[in-house]
């Protein structure tokens, strides 16, 4: 019996599970950009926050609420909606073109699935932070927004590369830890969108598309 | 008993592998999933879900998504079964 036809019969059944129910183009070095780019914001965020809290004393007594009414939200949105847009653009640039390289479509059933399964969370998550500013409790926004990403991410690892369920992990034990000191959110933000994002886009790198 | 005993005749084609794959580890597949992922063309793809269908391993859903015609295909009990043992008896062959 010719046994090597049965091997490749083998490795081929396992190459398309693989392929038809994973999304598997994502690129590390976005995630590695995505991390620069979120701390780059924290720090302007940061100098923007010391301006403030410089020229107007009595902010920093109340780190989270008083805060929300004044000019420095505006800016911190549109430092937050930058970082947000960028990361986007260059994931979606790289992820586009790994899968031309490995002939991956990127808008078929498995990326659909992907980022289906990822914004349920994600979307849950937002409309959660803007119910917990409308009710005062704005510290808790920076907790809430990485244990959603972090459930976000566990719940898309089944639609793409495992390792994803295990940055998703550490962003919510991040996120939880991080309720225990309301008023430190960006660092918490930037430890995590930030310093996990680099460790595991550069992990991804090397574990995968320096190979190919 | 042959080791061969388990081999199946039905499963014994490139495409029809990648059909049976394909439906383990995906509740349902539509026809264009299908092609886009085993490179078949229409008709070789359609032979062969008509050749599983007929050893009632597949099951055919047709359906309209607006207007466009939709065949949606999925794995049955028995074709799940017998794709496992399938997959052991050629494990089973490669080992020895």
């Amino acid at each position: 019996m010719n046994s090597n036809k049965y091997l490749n019969d083998i490795s081929e059944i396992k190459d398309i599970m693989n392929r038809s129910s994973r999304f598997i183009s994502l690129s590390g070095i976005s995630g590695v950009l995505a991390g620069v780019y979120a701390i780059v914001g924290a720090g302007l965020a940061y100098m923007r926050l010391n301006t403030v809290s410089s020229a107007n004393y009595d902010l920093l007594s109340d780190r989270g609420s008083s805060l929300w009414n004044t000019d420095i939200v505006k800016d911190l949105t549109l430092i937050a909606l930058v970082v947000i847009v960028l990361a986007s653009v260059t994931g979606f640039i790289l992820t586009l073109r790994k899968s031309k390289k490995s002939g991956e479509n990127i808008w078929n059933t498995s990326s659909k699935r992907l980022v289906f399964n990822f914004l349920i969370p994600l979307f849950v998550g937002g409309v959660f932070c803007l119910v917990l500013i409308q009710y005062g409790a704005a510290g808790l926004v920076a907790p809430a927004t990485l244990i959603f990403y972090g459930l976000a991410c566990v719940n898309a690892s089944k639609y793409t590369l495992g390792d994803v369920r295990y940055m998703g992990i550490a962003f919510i034990i991040l996120g939880i830890v991080a309720t225990q000191f309301i008023g430190y959110g960006l660092y918490f933000w930037a430890l995590g969108f930030g310093v996990c994002h680099i460790l595991y886009g550069a992990l991804m790198h090397f574990k995968y598309d320096r190979k190919n | 008993m042959s080791l061969i005993d388990n081999i199946n005749k039905a499963f014994d084609h490139r495409v029809r592998l990648g059909i049976m794959s394909i439906l383990m580890v995906n509740d349902y597949a539509d026809f264009n999933m299908l092609k886009e992922l085993l490179g078949a063309t229409d008709g070789n793809l359609a032979s062969h879900t008509k050749a599983l269908k007929a050893a009632e391993y597949i099951l055919v859903e047709k359906q309209f998504i607006g207007r466009k015609p939709n065949t949606r295909y999925s794995a049955s009990k028995l074709g799940k079964l017998e794709f496992r043992k399938h997959i052991e008896a050629l494990e089973k062959l490669i080992g020895k």
